[in-house]
């Protein structure tokens, strides 16, 4: 199979997470869509790996996974936090910071 | 030093100034009696308001002793050898260039301090009985004995910073005085008035001492007089104009004139003091001191001479016109110190007479004053001598007095005005027919409106009020006209004879220069006195033979001109006041509009940029979302086209 395929599909799942960030209100699926975002570049990365034959893209996609962890953590700390004090997960509605 | 090696010093007619010492070591004295009780007064408050008055006039009397002992030991000196000089200490040390407080007492500082203490202790006791309703009168002698400081440190000042210290002194007490009565608005405008005009006077006196100190180094009298004669004429000419626009300021000449009959609005000992005696005479006292300066610059006493002629003749013409007894009377003093600075414009031959004329004046003008107050404390303060007439009978003593002070201003044998105008008349005449011809006309005039005075105040019949009662006034305020009248009959008798005026000041001003004359002195002097009664008679045919209506007439145009001082305030006011105010308003409008409109334009131009940013600022996180992937999308696009 042509890796090729690998480096559209990853584009692929990548213009879905970004679209995803950009038209979804809930917080959960946004962070859904970033985390999509995350894995298609972890996807090019390998692709990009095989297409070279040196293993560099996939130390990179590990450190990607490391930071997408972090991410998760904060992230959804955060999130949860929001929602107990707002009632609410919408990422329109958090806008106090405002002038 | 001794009085021989003084003598052998003195061959070349060359002063000699030595230190002060004994009784002359205490010429500080002179100044810090007055200046203490001034501070004691202005200081120490309602807790002085009963002993203050007696105090200050006690202190001013102190100071006229003192004076008064320094003199008797000043005469005993050999003449080359009765300059001396203290200093008490270094008061503005810059590296080469020093200020010194010092003092200088020689033969002509010494006739101002017996001048201004004995005059001015003779004003302090007659404001006893004149002040003595006034309220606030503490404050009054405090004023008055800050004066007379200022002006003894005007005149013992050895060098012309010092001198400017007490000339501002003087300024700040003549106007503290005009404005006493504060509460009436054109009496604080007044004094204000008098107040700018001298310090336009003053800005030529400090760009003098500037143009000193650039010059010679130093602004002390003996730097300055020895350095004079190195000076290029340029630099000697631009100093002596420029001391000459400060004497015109501070003794109100030509063009600098129009404050003195305004501030005739203060309690009138001040205008007996200030404004007739001595703080007037300040003008005269500082050319003559700086004769080595005006020596040696023809073009510098052209001008002093100038202005002198010009305002002893405006000065007249203006007298001629006024019915306020104390306007009247300062015209005339604008007069008679157009005199004195027309005699020490003539240089050599005129210092002398300059101060001879200043001294008797003195006394008939400060008596004149003193004569009029007390006229208008029997009056009720009516000052319009349209409403006086017939007062000799209901004022005898001051009738006697003020009667001895006209035919001294005018000039009548053997008083005082007499002496003194006539040499000035004559020093005029020997330097050039013209300005001769002027003084015998000011003469002449002067006869006229003083003779007015007198007629329209003493003489005639009764033109009161219906409740005035004229009385007689206290005896604390007639003593000091009678003395003052005394002074007026011998002073010019005492000083002429043998020269004695010429030979005390000729270690100062220098030998008198021998004049001639085309016709014999006794001709002049017949054709001086011939003028002068005409101008009585002129007025005789006019006030005394007519009867004077109290309303004024309207009078020739020369009349209505004069009444207005000759519109000096109008010209002052359209070419002086009117475009500084234009220019001031100007200057606003620029500030306004100009320089704020550019500050304050460019913080609303931040400001409302900032605004605009600040629109981008949603507070949509999917917004935020959205910007960052374009960014990331140009970013990845010219990445792409530049590696293209």
């Amino acid at each position: 199979m042509n890796p090729e395929n690998y480096l559209y599909l990853a584009s692929i799942l990548f213009v879905i997470g970004a679209v995803g960030v950009l038209v979804r209100r809930n917080a959960i699926v946004v962070f859904m869509c970033i985390e999509l975002m995350l894995n298609a570049s972890n996807l090019a990365f390998v692709a990009f790996a095989r297409l070279n034959g040196n293993i560099d893209g996939q130390v990179v996609a590990f450190f990607v996974m490391v930071v997408a962890a972090a991410e998760v953590v904060i992230g959804l700390a955060v999130i949860v936090t929001i929602f107990r004090t707002r009632r609410s997960a919408s990422v329109d509605d958090p806008n106090l910071l405002k002038l | 030093m001794n009085a021989a090696a003084i003598a052998q010093l003195s061959e070349g007619g060359e002063q000699v100034i030595s230190e002060a010492t004994g009784i002359f070591g205490l010429t500080w004295l002179l100044i810090a009696l007055p200046l203490l009780g001034a501070a004691v007064l202005l200081l120490g408050g309602r807790r002085t308001n009963g002993f203050g008055p007696l105090f200050a006039t006690t202190l001013v009397g102190l100071a006229f002793l003192l004076g008064m002992v320094q003199f008797v030991q000043m005469v005993g000196e050999p003449a080359a050898g009765r300059s001396f000089v203290q200093s008490l200490f270094t008061w503005a040390p810059i590296g080469d260039f020093s200020v010194d407080v010092g003092f200088q007492l020689d033969p002509l500082s010494m006739a101002f301090v017996l001048l201004v203490t004995f005059v001015g202790g003779l004003v302090h006791v007659y404001s006893l009985g004149y002040m003595a309703d006034d309220p606030d009168r503490r404050r009054f002698f405090g004023y008055l004995n800050l004066f007379v400081a200022s002006m003894l440190l005007l005149v013992l000042a050895s060098n012309y910073v010092l001198v400017y210290v007490g000339w501002e002194g003087v300024g700040l007490a003549s106007y503290l005085l005009i404005g006493f009565w504060n509460a009436k608005a054109e009496y604080a405008t007044a004094a204000k008035k008098a107040f700018v005009m001298n310090r336009v006077g003053d800005i030529g006196m400090s760009l003098a001492i500037m143009l000193m100190v650039t010059t010679f180094g130093t602004t002390a009298f003996s730097g300055v007089f020895s350095g004079v004669e190195e000076a290029s004429s340029g630099v000697v000419l631009a100093i002596g104009l420029l001391l000459l626009l400060a004497a015109t300021g501070k003794s109100a000449q030509l063009p600098l004139q129009a404050w003195l009959g305004d501030a005739m609005a203060g309690p009138t000992p001040v205008s007996a003091l200030i404004h007739a005696a001595t703080m007037v005479t300040a003008g005269v006292y500082l050319i003559v001191r700086s004769n080595p300066i005006f020596d040696l610059s023809d073009g510098a006493r052209l001008a002093v001479v100038l202005v002198g002629v010009l305002t002893l003749l405006f000065g007249a013409f203006v007298g001629t016109a006024k019915d306020d007894i104390k306007k009247a009377l300062a015209a005339s003093t604008m007069s008679q110190i157009g005199y004195m600075i027309l005699a020490a414009g003539l240089g050599p031959a005129g210092y002398a007479f300059a101060i001879f004329h200043l001294l008797t004046h003195g006394f008939f003008k400060a008596g004149l004053f003193l004569g009029a107050g007390s006229v208008m404390h029997g009056m009720d303060d009516e000052v319009n001598m349209r409403r006086y007439g017939g007062l000799r009978k209901a004022m005898p003593l001051t009738f006697i007095t003020f009667f001895v002070g006209y035919l001294a201003i005018i000039g009548i044998p053997p008083f005082a005005g007499f002496f003194s105008k006539d040499k000035i008349i004559e020093a005029a005449l020997a330097d050039n027919v013209w300005l001769g011809a002027a003084a015998i006309l000011g003469a002449g005039i002067t006869a006229f409106y003083m003779s007015r005075v007198v007629f329209m105040t003493f003489f005639g019949e009764r033109r009161w009020a219906d409740d005035a009662h004229p009385h007689e006034s206290p005896r604390s305020m007639t003593i000091p006209m009678v003395l003052l009248g005394i002074g007026s009959v011998v002073l010019g008798y005492v000083l002429y004879s043998g020269s004695r005026i010429v030979l005390w000041l000729e270690p100062v001003v220098g030998p008198e220069e021998e004049h001639e004359l085309a016709i014999p002195v006794l001709a002049i002097t017949a054709i001086i006195i011939a003028v002068t009664l005409v101008g009585v008679a002129v007025a005789y045919s006019m006030y005394l033979r007519k009867p004077v209506p109290v309303q004024a007439p309207l009078g020739t145009v020369l009349t209505r001109a004069a009444r207005q001082d000759f519109y000096q305030d109008a010209f002052n006011e359209s070419v002086f006041m009117r475009p500084g105010q234009y220019l001031t308003r100007f200057l606003v409008f620029f500030d306004n509009r100009v320089v704020d409109g550019f500050v304050n334009g460019s913080a609303a131009l931040i400001g409302g940029g900032s605004a605009r940013l600040r629109r981008w600022q949603t507070g949509f996180v999917r917004s935020y979302a959205l910007s960052m992937l374009a960014g990331a999308v140009l970013v990845v696009g010219i990445l792409v086209l530049v590696r293209l």
